[in-house]
């Protein structure tokens, strides 16, 4: 009976069995990676909200603080989204009749809600607190990015797990002085000896825990 | 800190060889949880031996496997894609204007009270976006300041109490139940309130020329003044008007014994911190149905403590026709039948008083005597206190010989009645029912209460008396038995979501506002009852405010609170009886010049200062023994019958209560079902019931009664055998057998949940009557918890294992050490050092204490952990395959070696340990439950797969699975309920208590941005915050100056399987009795 298969066919088989290998290697990596990516995790996608607000004019034109907005941000766990009265106490006088406020007007009117879309979306299971993240020095724009740079407002943070830990393991690395806090220019990360000898200074001055209890689950989950 | 939790493997094997080697025989049991442990059956041994045996049984059923197979594969199909859903967008809808205090994300707290029958609780609610979700006692409500409790006890704090009861606790889950009635009918068509209003005006029209003589109002016992007052103007603009009150659990007999001791209907209230000696006659004064009893256990705990320096207990003594909690407690507690009850009451009684009227002792018990002379002995330092189901003649009895030992003034006191109105409830029912059966009644209206189902056979409101009643209108909050039979029904608001005011025990009023908008159309009495009034279409908030506006201002006339410690001196009191400092006079500004700020300081407080009713001196009135009250007479041959209401859902207003009907009974265990429970002696003598521990497989099965009363009627019960219960007689519970209660507590034709004992009730034995038993040919299927989560494995442990530490008084004095706890060789290696965490840590170590010797069993820690942590219910056939979810349970154990007569029970509450050496770490192979850096044992869900090794290598049997997806994601109503900083957990994953870390972390967050530790007490967790006795401690066990730590430095502190050398952060103080040693028993 002659061979079915010729001799050489022994180099597919093997190769196949190797490429299986590789293939299984790479199969995983695109998972993670596309895990990973900004189409899971949402990361640099525009969301278009039900009134045309601008952050770029509100806090790089005006300078207006993120606080008279987000007043909560320094006592709750929420930061807190204005309610249409204090869009109003401005745009009563200025804007009062643009078409793009028409929105906030009618909410105003009629005592209905807007409905924004929320950005920075965490999972039910994890407790995220503003309060405590400011009081330990970590800036709005560690997590939030270039708000002021930012016509439509988009995640700039992957918000996954593993970029939360990176500051917990070592919050050296990005935390700053509490008076700039709101400051939008100052650096996203402590970088070289020196911004990293202050980070440390920082985190001794504030307190911010060891190691151990920022990284006990129970800490962001309950 | 991973790399050395890890287990000697070697040393387990050794240790494991070693236990199997020993074949010795087990010593005698001393403590046991049910009779089948105690007759260590092969049932009960197969039983404990396996930890989740239901679905290997499954697999023994042809069709059960197959459906099993059918929907595995379904979802091992759909498995892979479960996980690959993209979160919904979500919407946030800001403020149009922003609220004040409001601050979002942070809970705010009102104060409100929960009148749920009887005197009122005082609350405080969380409201989370101003959706109410967890009901605290309001510590700065008079009822609830602190206790004299002993300076130098650590669990002493100069705070007030938190607590509530499981009713108050559940009200919650009552508020959202989706089955509460959500619209107004007529004749079951939806109508508006407009229409209402119009058809009673109309009616009240015709009835105005004949001055109301055709209309009947039938309420509950009605305490709140405002609806009494309007009830009260109601009446007086319609005259031949009527109103009747009537509940089934009504307290008539107090009522009568106050009037034939006093000549007029009184309230008593106690102060149990003050006596030394106190006498039961069957009351079961730490049951939450008492009126009193968060003040009164918490003051009579505080009688118990035992410090360094008062080395002295109060002494309980208990006569009871039924085991009750307080018999549980009782140093003394005497089991005896309801016919002789009388006659014990009356020896006693002649001992203490001099010259008893009601003649010298007739029954010559062994420790009459003793008790006798007891309290003889500390006359103005002691209690006697009767039961409400007792008759008349006990009561007086009671108040006589409170008397004679001078306790009235010292201990005793005596204040209006808190009723606005009391009445004779059973004859309140009969004039009614006269006059519809003469029908003279044209227009019936029932507010509240649900009669139809509750009201005794002979009296009974059912359709052939209602329908002579031309037009007939009912309140309620569950469209029942009764708007059944009515035309008109409309939805009541729940007490949430209602303006009005109530009273507590003691009389101090609370203005309660609502947390809420109504979720339905609900209408509160005082609307209802507008309608009838010229001004019908008055808003509740403005009658309440209206009607204080016209009181005179509180603190002026009633300065002296009663219950809350008086120091006015009354008749019989020589010396003013010690009393905590008095409150301040309050400045009494005129009534009209600021009424609003009184008004609002008592809406923010939830109490009007000094509005306790002022102590009242009354004296006994000569002929108080001369009552001619007919007693219960033993049949021939029969058994006598104990009614009692429901420990759960007490007459059955709770029965839809999805928590309240899951919660274990507090001595049967048992849930889902009321029993007939019956002494292991007795049930001998019935020769078809089987006694032999009725287990098959995970169910438990028992036999069933026919009980028939003196009329013939007959309700057919499960048999429950139950040690202490005194032989001869059967107990059973009101409140089940609903048929209208709601998706929850109704049942099908087929399948009834519980039985009617309303069925053979009549009303003129409402408590205690003869009864003859008929066994029936069946069997019954009982979800009861005793044997679950078995702490003792009689398949392996050679000796009793060290659960329960109980001593007495004199043992611990005189330095009795519990026998030295064997020590095994660790399997664990060097335990993680909590006491330095890291450089900047504030080095906190959680741990908790609990005191066996406060817990009185009454369940209020599983409901508030239920209600904090969104635990759901699993229904009847899930307990009964011990899934429970309850995070926290309260095990009861009786001690001795007789099943009819068991030395004592024992209540203790287990959590999850917390262990520093946790068995349930090292086994889970996907690190979902691990170690905190401040010794929590984290539980995190989205790693579990559900292996459950955790929960088989747990020794204390603590965590819980979700088989199913227990939770109802579903229901609008209870998304609105959970708490919002809990996870809702689904199915598949492994869950247990966590110290309720939600409030760790949001203390540990406020102190940081205050810059400053956790103070001590700052963190309560919910069973802490409930628990009336301070049972429960929990703080920071590196603080040597928390009070944990103070407890656990306490010589009765032990661990829980101490020998296993898990470290517990959850410790134990062991039990102390004090007996009285001339008692001869």
């Amino acid at each position: 009976m002659p061979q079915i298969f010729h001799h050489s066919t022994n180099a597919l088989a093997k190769l196949t069995i190797y490429g299986a290998v590789f293939i299984i290697v790479a199969l995983l990596w695109v998972a993670v990676e596309l895990n990973r990516s900004s189409w899971n995790t949402g990361q640099w996608v525009e969301r278009q909200q039900p009134v045309q607000f601008s952050h770029k004019h509100h806090v790089g034109d005006d300078g207006i603080d993120c606080r008279y907005c987000h007043t909560s941000v320094e006592t709750s766990a929420s930061a807190g989204m204005p309610s249409t009265t204090t869009c109003m106490n401005c745009h009563k006088q200025i804007w009062a009749d643009s078409p793009y406020l028409e929105p906030v007007r009618a909410s105003f009117r009629t005592g209905k809600p807007i409905e924004w879309l929320r950005v920075h979306d965490l999972p039910d299971y994890a407790y995220f607190n503003h309060s405590i993240h400011i009081k330990k020095g970590v800036g709005c724009s560690t997590c939030h990015g270039r708000i002021d740079n930012m016509p439509i407002l988009y995640q700039a943070a992957p918000l996954q797990m593993e970029w939360c830990l990176e500051c917990h393991r070592a919050p050296e690395r990005f935390v700053r002085p509490r008076q700039e806090i709101f400051n939008m220019e100052w650096r996203p990360e402590n970088k070289g000896q020196e911004q990293l000898a202050e980070g440390f200074r920082l985190k001794s001055e504030y307190k911010i825990q060891g190691r151990h209890v920022l990284e006990s689950c129970s800490t962001c989950h309950r | 800190m991973s790399n050395n939790r890890h287990i000697n493997f070697k040393l387990m094997r050794d240790h494991i060889l070693s236990l199997q080697d020993g074949e010795t025989a087990r010593g005698g049991k001393k403590y046991w949880r049910s009779l089948e442990e105690l007759a260590d059956t092969p049932q009960f041994r197969e039983f404990v031996a396996r930890e989740f045996p239901q679905q290997a049984e499954e697999w023994h059923d042809p069709i059960e496997r197959r459906t099993f197979l059918k929907l595995m594969g379904a979802s091992l199909a759909l498995a892979g894609l479960t996980g690959c859903v993209f979160q919904p967008p979500e919407k946030i809808v800001s403020n149009v204007k922003q609220p004040e205090e409001h601050v979002p994300w942070k809970a705010l707290f009102f104060a409100t009270a929960a009148p749920l029958f009887g005197a009122a609780v005082p609350v405080l609610v969380r409201s989370n976006e101003g959706r109410p979700t967890k009901i605290e006692g309001n510590p700065d409500h008079p009822n609830n300041r602190p206790t004299e409790f002993p300076a130098e006890d650590p669990v002493w704090a100069p705070r007030g109490s938190s607590a509530t009861d499981i009713f108050t606790q559940a009200s919650i889950l009552g508020l959202y139940d989706p089955d509460r009635s959500q619209t107004l009918t007529y004749r079951e068509d939806i109508r508006t309130w407009t229409a209402f209003v119009g058809d009673m005006r109309s009616a009240l029209d015709e009835q105005r020329p004949k001055q109301g003589a055709g209309i009947r109002f039938l309420t509950e016992s009605i305490i709140s003044p405002t609806l009494g007052a309007q009830m009260k103007a109601t009446l007086a603009a319609l005259p031949q008007a009527k109103w009747h009150q009537y509940e089934p659990a009504n307290r008539d007999n107090v009522r009568a014994g106050a009037v034939a001791a006093f000549g007029q209907p009184v309230n008593t209230t106690y102060r149990f911190d003050l006596a030394k000696r106190i006498l039961s006659l069957d009351c079961d004064f730490l049951s939450p149905v008492f009126p009193g009893y968060l003040r009164y256990s918490r003051d009579f705990i505080a009688g118990r403590k035992i410090t360094e320096n008062n080395r002295e207990m109060n002494r309980l003594y208990v006569v009871e026709t039924t085991p009750s909690n307080t018999g549980a407690i009782g140093d003394h507690t005497w089991e005896v039948k309801p016919s002789e009850f009388e006659a014990i009451a009356k020896s006693i009684a002649a001992g203490v008083i001099p010259q008893s009227p009601t003649g010298t002792a007739s029954v010559n018990l062994p420790w009459l005597a003793a008790l006798v002379s007891d309290l003889t002995q500390h006359k103005g330092a002691s209690i006697v206190v009767a039961g409400d189901n007792q008759p008349p003649i006990i009561h007086a009895l009671a108040h006589a010989m409170n008397d004679a030992l001078g306790n009235v003034g010292k201990t005793v006191f005596y204040t209006d009645p808190l009723e606005t109105n009391s009445v004779d409830q059973r004859q309140s029912l009969q004039d009614l029912v006269n006059d519809l059966d003469a029908g003279r009644v044209e227009l019936l209206v029932i507010l509240g209460g649900n009669p139809v189902y509750n009201t005794p056979v002979d009296l009974k409101l059912d359709f052939e008396r209602l329908k002579k009643a031309k037009l007939r209108v009912h309140l309620s909050e569950y469209k029942d038995e009764t708007s059944e039979l009515c035309h008109w029904h409309v939805p009541a608001a729940h007490y949430l979501e209602s303006w009005g005011d109530t009273r507590s025990y003691d009389g101090t009023v609370t203005i309660m506002q609502p947390l809420i908008q109504p979720l339905y159309e609900g209408k509160t009495a005082l609307e209802l009852l507008a309608v009838f009034s010229e001004q019908y279409d008055r808003k509740p908030y403005d009658m309440v405010k209206s009607f204080w506006q016209t009181q005179p201002a509180s603190g002026q006339q009633q300065a002296q609170s009663a219950g809350a410690g008086s120091n006015q001196s009354s008749q019989r009191a020589q010396a003013p009886a010690p009393a905590q400092p008095a409150p301040a006079p309050a400045p009494s500004p005129s009534p009209s010049q600021d009424f609003e700020t009184s008004w609002r300081q008592a809406l923010h407080d939830g109490f009007i200062e000094n509005s306790a009713f002022p102590v009242k001196t009354v004296s006994l009135s000569a002929n108080w023994s001369n009552q001619n009250q007919p007693t219960t007479k033993p049949t021939s041959g029969g058994f006598e019958l104990v009614f009692r209401t429901d420990p759960s859902i007490y007459d059955g207003r709770f029965a839809n209560n999805g928590w309240l009907q899951e919660l274990p009974r507090p001595l049967t265990k048992v849930t889902w079902d009321n029993v007939a429970i019956i002494s292991p002696k007795s049930a001998l003598s019935l020769s078809g019931v089987r006694n032999d521990g009725a287990i098959k497989g995970r169910e438990h099965y028992v036999s069933m009664i026919d009980l028939v009363n003196q009329q013939g009627q007959t309700v057919r019960a499960p048999l429950w055998i139950q040690p202490g219960q005194p032989d001869g007689v059967i107990t059973i519970h009101l409140g089940y057998g609903r048929r209208l209660a709601g998706r929850v507590g109704s049942g099908t034709q087929d399948q009834p949940l519980g039985f009617d004992a309303y069925q053979i009730r009549t009303s003129y034995a409402p408590w205690f009557t003869g009864i003859q038993v008929v066994e029936a040919p069946a069997e019954h299927q009982l979800a009861t918890t005793q044997l679950h989560f078995n702490l003792e494995d009689p398949n392996f442990s050679r000796e009793e294992r060290d659960i329960i530490r109980s001593q007495t008084l004199e043992q611990f004095l005189h330095g009795e050490k519990h026998d030295e706890k064997r020590k095994y060789d660790s399997l664990y290696n060097d335990p993680y050092d909590y006491r330095n965490q890291d450089e900047n840590t504030p080095n906190y170590a959680w741990g908790m204490a609990i005191d066996l010797n406060n817990c009185i069993g009454c369940n209020a820690c599983t409901i508030a952990c239920q209600s904090e942590n969104n635990i759901p219910v699993v229904g009847k056939t899930e307990v009964v395959r011990s899934r429970e979810m309850h995070w926290i349970r309260v095990d009861t154990y009786f001690q001795g070696f007789d099943p009819n007569h068991p030395e004592g029970v024992n209540f203790m509450p287990v959590p999850c340990m917390h262990c520093e050496n946790a068995p349930c770490e090292p086994v889970c192979p996907v690190h979902a439950t691990v170690h905190s850096a401040e010794g929590l044992n984290d539980m995190v869900y989205n790693r579990c797969v559900g292996t459950k090794y955790c929960s088989n290598n747990c020794p204390y049997k603590v965590r819980r699975f979700n088989f199913f997806l227990y939770q109802d994601w579903n229901t609008p109503t209870y998304q609105l309920m959970r708490n919002p900083d809990v996870s809702v957990r689904s199915r598949g994953v492994m869950e247990k208590c966590n110290y309720c870390v939600q409030r760790i972390q949001s203390a540990k967050i406020q102190s940081e941005l205050e810059d400053r530790k956790v103070r001590d007490g700052e963190i309560v967790t919910a069973c802490q915050a409930v628990c009336p006795t301070e049972a429960i401690v929990f703080g920071d066990v590196n603080d040597p100056n928390s009070r944990v730590s103070k407890l656990k430095a306490n010589e009765r502190d032990y661990s829980l399987l101490g020998e296993l050398n898990t470290r517990p952060r959850t410790t134990y103080l062991s039990q102390l009795k004090n007996p009285n040693p001339e008692v001869k028993t």
